[in-house]
């Protein structure tokens, strides 16, 4: 009687299982065929009421039945499964070249990407970033750094000064440049120094294709015994090839800053023409990036240091100038304007 | 500073070609700018001789000219100049020569014409059509010696000039001897100074002449001569070219021969009438309060008692390095020149010439400083000129008032501090040379070179000054690349900037796009977001000059530099935009210095958009500006509440305070429509602002790991009816008390007829979790009576049948 009745469950099984189409319909036919509720459960629980000899056979015939059923349900849903795939690879066949979904758009300003990058050569030679205020007085932007009041040497810098402040050195303007960190800082600390000073500054410039009124800048400092103009050179090297490329070339001339002695100014080979000539450098071969120098003895005797011991370099350089040499940038008023069909291509 | 090339060559032999020597000087620290040549685009123009010159016979102003280039023909051209005569040397330009039209100042090409019925082959040039000066009213006359007929124009007038841009510290520079100097210095050619000898036919000029120097701290050496018999007429063509070249306008021979001068030595030279000078007694003085003096170009100036003054015993005659009287000019009808060549106080010349918007070659001269040494030479040397030049008599001598004699400087520099400072050691030999180029005197001792500054470097004090002569000369090629040796300081940490880089990176990670905006705005645009009140007490700083109106307050607010950028961008999209900024505001203080407080605002706007980035209909709102500012406290791991609040700007019932450890670190709402349209914004637009300082002690250093429970969680969902007014934040800390709740989430928020009038139905998925156990059923029921218990009491909350 048993026998029977498993063969005809697996008829019915096996003919029910064909017509199965999809995923749903396999699952109603798994709770119909070995479902709790199924004939070849029931099968199963009432083969405790059968005599041993009988439950042995017909305990084996619905357990391999189990099995088989098992094993064709693994089968139908690998089936299914392969047919839902070439469904999706014909009929569900899409057009790759359709644009992609909006992803948000977080960007970095390019300043910030490029003053990062600056940083980053520095912190590579042991320098650690320091900030300051903006606001500054007159005696840490020039008076400290050897440029006096009513010294030509001020021409070079137009300020923007603040109202109500006081006379001379408690004067208050907006720091020209982010040297006055550097003064700052060694009046509080002792050789050996490393640091890099970035921030904002302001000129009191008119605005135009190459002039900006408020520029980031990045000053470096160092100071300790034994070090030399070559030192100068060789860090300032490792900043080139880190933002211009491992090609680079670097050159010094003689310039003019009061507060280093000697002063130069640096140049990289241009990286778009490899020193040929071409518009970017104006046919020199040549850009000047930045202005340097080793630290004006005063300036360390004033700080408590024995120049005669021990010996700085200091340099100077604009993250917008930078980040216009880099990315091919027109006209540096790009960068505040915040236009988001600039600041996107970045 | 410009320097014709043909000037130059008087005192140094120019070996090098120009763009090679301007690269040296360049290198040298004199840079150069760039190279003009005149004449570079003279090629159809060369040197003609008029032989002919008639009426034209239709036009009364008009001439036909017949010029003779050396050629088998001679040419007619038809001239409108008034100056014209046979005999002449001119500039003859070719047909198809490229001229500067007279009227339109663009370079045309020279075709042929008719002018009134006569053609006309080429042109005779004006100074204007070739560019060499604004002159038109008449044509160029040429009277070099070596102009010949048909040589082109360039090898008689056409010169390099080289553009410097001299910096303070080589106020020597300013004088075509001063870079003569360099440049012989750096090619290894000898100067030839200018000739000083002088023929002095006249009497002496002490006994006709005196100064007194009443203040001596302003005014260093004064030196007076006289030439007599003079006549004012126009100077030497090879004069005026030069001075054309270097930039300055012929005038007459005086004028032009003081101007040659000052640019050739660097000092400045006034010439006086000497007859207008009471009693040709100088007093060199500082004003009263309150003098008066009608300067050369007729304006009448008022002095303060700290500005110098030329004073004759009437009253001034003239300020001091900045520019002569009206009175006391030398005209067409000055028989005889007192000259004064002077030298004064840098500091108080560049004041004064500033305080009277009265900027010149001179007073820049003076405010850099010049050499006291100087002001004989330059005397001898214009007095030379004015005999030879202008017919006049000298004087013989000089009156000099030299209170203080300047002593000669004088530098011991140790031999290893060359090496200490460029990190390469030059040899004795090499070092030596290269300063006795320059002109400094060397005395080698064992350890140290005794070194006499020549009087004209006044630049150079000390060593240092001494170091960078040598590297000037041995090139700083020489310098190698060292790469950066020595102690690494230890670290020095900045909480603040670390803390607001990380939440730079981790708004852009969320999808915001930096700006950068400027800080100076105006009191209007600020009190759009700060109330009146608070710019009231707080006053922001002011820019006493500013470089444009509207931008002359520091602010103490961001959210109005992000809504102005916002806006300024809205006009190009109306898709969804997500700008933010991390910069400092300036909050007054009573201190020296004001605050200088790190903010993030972000500001957030727009519609979402659809698969293909188009916008829809669904705008953004408040929860999206809440997820950027959830994102950031949450990744930095500050726990932070919402709690509702009331700000100015931001509208009520739709805004918040972000609360860490019940402190208020910043506030997030919607922007007020009122202020929005302010900005000239016409959509919602939401704004956080939190500040980086007040968060700063809420943020541990680095995340710590929660257990992760092996057993698993069951999740069921809560409908939680509250008051309309209960936050669903209450809500879920109730539930969230209980031990063994994981997490709660809201998933839905309803208010409608289902529900009491109101009230509204919270839908809140509960996530239950042991982590030591698998939890039954028994366990969750006991847990949510537990919590619906507490929502009764605590919240008035009941669980929706």
């Amino acid at each position: 009687m048993s026998v029977l009745t498993i063969e005809e469950i697996r008829a019915k099984a096996r003919a029910g299982l064909t017509e199965v189409r999809n995923d749903a319909e396999l699952e109603t036919w798994r709770v119909a065929v070995m479902g709790r509720k199924s004939p070849l459960m029931s099968v199963l629980r009432s083969l405790g009421e059968l005599g041993p000899e009988e439950r042995k056979e017909a305990g084996g015939a619905a357990n391999l039945l189990k099995t088989e059923l098992d094993q064709a349900l693994t089968e139908k849903r690998e089936t299914l499964g392969r047919a839902r795939i070439e469904e999706t690879e014909t009929a569900g066949r899409i057009d790759v070249t359709l644009p992609a979904r909006p992803l948000p758009e977080g960007r970095l300003h390019p300043v910030t990407q490029t003053q990062r990058d600056i940083v980053d050569a520095f912190v590579a030679q042991g320098f650690s970033v320091i900030e300051g205020p903006e606001v500054e007085l007159d005696y840490y932007n020039f008076e400290a750094l050897r440029i006096p009041a009513d010294h030509p040497a001020r021409e070079l810098m137009d300020t923007f000064y603040i109202d109500g402040s006081g006379d001379t050195d408690s004067k208050l303007l907006l720091r020209t440049h982010t040297s006055p960190n550097q003064i700052r800082f060694m009046e509080n600390n002792d050789p050996p120094i490393r640091i890099i000073c970035p921030g904002r500054t302001y000129r009191n410039e008119a605005t135009d294709p190459s002039h900006e009124w408020m520029i980031t800048q990045t000053e470096v400092l160092a100071v300790d015994k034994g070090l030399t103009l070559a030192h100068l050179k060789g860090t300032l090297f490792e900043l080139a090839k880190h933002l211009f490329g491992r090609d680079r070339k670097v050159r010094f001339r003689c310039d003019f800053f009061r507060f280093v002695e000697p002063g130069v100014d640096m140049a990289i080979d241009c990286f778009l023409c490899d020193g040929q000539g071409c518009r970017t450098c104006k046919k020199e071969g040549w850009i000047e990036i930045l202005g340097a120098g080793m630290v004006h003895r005063e300036i360390l005797a004033n700080m408590g240091y024995d120049p005669d011991i021990f010996t700085g370099f200091a340099a100077g350089l604009g993250v917008e100038r930078i980040a216009m040499l880099r990315y091919g940038v027109d006209d540096i008023r790009h960068f505040y304007e915040n236009d988001l069909r600039f600041l996107r291509q970045f | 500073m410009r320097v014709p090339i043909k000037w130059l060559s008087e005192y140094v032999t120019v070996v090098l070609p120009v763009k090679e020597m301007a690269q040296r000087l360049t290198m040298a620290g004199l840079e150069v700018t760039s190279i003009e040549r005149t004449g570079d685009d003279w090629e159809d123009v060369v040197i003609g001789h008029v032989v002919e010159v008639q009426k034209h016979p239709d036009a009364d102003r008009l001439t036909l000219v017949t010029v003779d280039i050396g050629g088998d023909e001679n040419f007619e051209v038809v001239c409108g100049a008034g100056n014209v005569a046979k005999g002449q040397n001119i500039a003859y330009a070719k047909l198809g020569a490229r001229l500067i039209d007279a009227r339109t100042g663009e370079k045309k090409k020279l075709k042929k014409a008719k002018i009134r019925g006569v053609v006309s082959r080429g042109m005779v040039c004006s100074e204007r059509e070739l560019g060499l000066s604004d002159e038109h009213e008449g044509i160029l006359v040429i009277t070099s010696a070596i102009a010949e007929r048909g040589k082109p124009l360039a090898e008689v007038l056409g010169d390099t000039v080289l553009d410097i841009d001299m910096k303070p510290n080589r106020a020597d520079g300013l004088s075509v001897v001063g870079v003569a100097r360099d440049v012989a210095a750096l090619t290894g050619e000898t100067l030839r100074e200018p000739d000083f000898e002088l023929e002095a036919a006249g009497e002496p000029v002490v006994g006709r002449a005196r100064v007194e120097i009443n203040d001596p701290d302003l005014c260093s050496r004064f030196t007076l001569a006289i030439i007599e018999d003079i006549r004012i007429g126009p100077s030497p063509a090879w004069m005026q070219e030069v001075l054309l070249g270097a930039g300055m306008r012929p005038i007459n021979n005086v004028v032009d021969i003081t101007n040659y001068v000052m640019l050739e030595l660097g000092q400045p030279i006034h010439a006086f009438d000497y007859n207008t000078v009471a009693e040709h007694h100088i007093i060199v003085r500082r004003a009263e309060d309150g003098e008066k003096l009608t300067t050369l170009d007729g304006k009448e100036r008022v002095f303060t008692s700290e500005q110098l003054l030329i004073t004759d015993p009437t009253g001034p005659i003239a300020v001091a390095g900045v520019m002569g009287g009206l009175a006391t000019e030398v005209t067409d009808k000055t028989k005889t020149i007192l000259l004064e060549v002077a030298n004064f106080n840098p500091v108080n010349i560049r004041r004064t010439a500033m305080a009277l918007k009265l900027p010149s070659e001179a007073s820049r001269r003076f405010a850099w400083g010049i050499a006291p040494e100087l002001a004989p030479m330059a005397s001898r040397r214009v007095t030379k000129f004015l005999v030879e030049l202008a017919g006049g008599k000298a004087g013989e001598g000089l009156v000099d008032a030299y209170p203080v004699i300047s002593a000669p400087v004088h530098v011991s520099l140790a031999r290893k501090r060359i090496a200490q400072v460029l990190g390469v050691d030059p040899s004795e030999e090499k070092v030596v040379k290269s300063l006795e180029a320059l002109g400094f005197t060397v005395e080698s001792k064992t350890d140290r070179f005794e070194i006499g500054v020549p009087y004209w470097r006044r630049d150079v004090l000390g060593p240092d000054d001494i170091v960078e002569e040598v590297a000037r000369m041995v090139g700083y090629e020489t310098i190698p690349a060292a790469p950066l040796a020595g102690r690494v300081p230890p670290g020095v940490p900045q909480p603040i900037r670390e803390l607001r880089e990380r939440a730079r990176d981790i708004l852009v990670g969320a999808g915001m796009q930096e700006v950068i905006t400027y800080p100076l705005t105006s009191l209007e645009v600020l009190g759009r977001v700060v109330e009146a009140e608070v710019l009231e007490k707080a006053a922001p700083l002011t820019v006493v000059n500013p470089l444009n109106v509207g931008q002359e307050r520091m602010r103490t607010s961001l959210r109005a530099s992000l809504l102005e950028t916002l806006a300024r961008n809205l006009r190009l999209t109306k898709e969804c935009i997500a700008l933010f900024e991390t910069a400092r505001v300036y909050m007054p203080t009573s201190g020296a210095l004001p605050n200088e407080e790190e903010h993030i605002v972000g500001v957030v706007t727009g519609s979402r958009l659809d698969r293909f980035g188009n916008p829809t209909d669904e705008n953004i709102d408040f929860y999206d500006a809440k997820a950027y500012a959830a994102r950031l406290l949450e990744r930095l791991s500050v726990e932070a509440s919402f709690v509702a609040h009331e700000e100015y700007g931001l509208l009520s019932g739709r805004t918040a305070r972000i609360d860490v450890s019940d402190k208020c670190v910043g506030v997030i709402g919607q922007v007020h429509p009122r202020t929005v349209k302010e900005f000239g914004i016409e959509k919602d637009v939401y704004l956080f602002e939190i500040r980086i300082a007040d968060l700063l002690d809420h943020v541990p250093p680095v995340a710590t790991m929660k257990a992760i429970s092996k057993y698993p969680a069951v999740v069921e969902d809560l409908a939680i009816v509250v008051d309309r007014a209960e936050p669903a934040a209450s809500v879920l800390a109730e539930i969230e008390g209980h031990p063994l709740v994981a997490s709660a989430q809201v998933f839905d928020e309803y208010a409608g007829s289902q529900v009491p009038e109101g009230r509204k139905s919270l839908a809140i998925s509960v996530s239950y979790q042991a982590p030591d156990r698998t939890l039954t059923d028994k366990d969750v029921a006991k847990a949510r009576d537990k919590i619906v218990a507490r929502l009764r009491a605590n919240c008035a909350a009941e669980l929706r049948s």
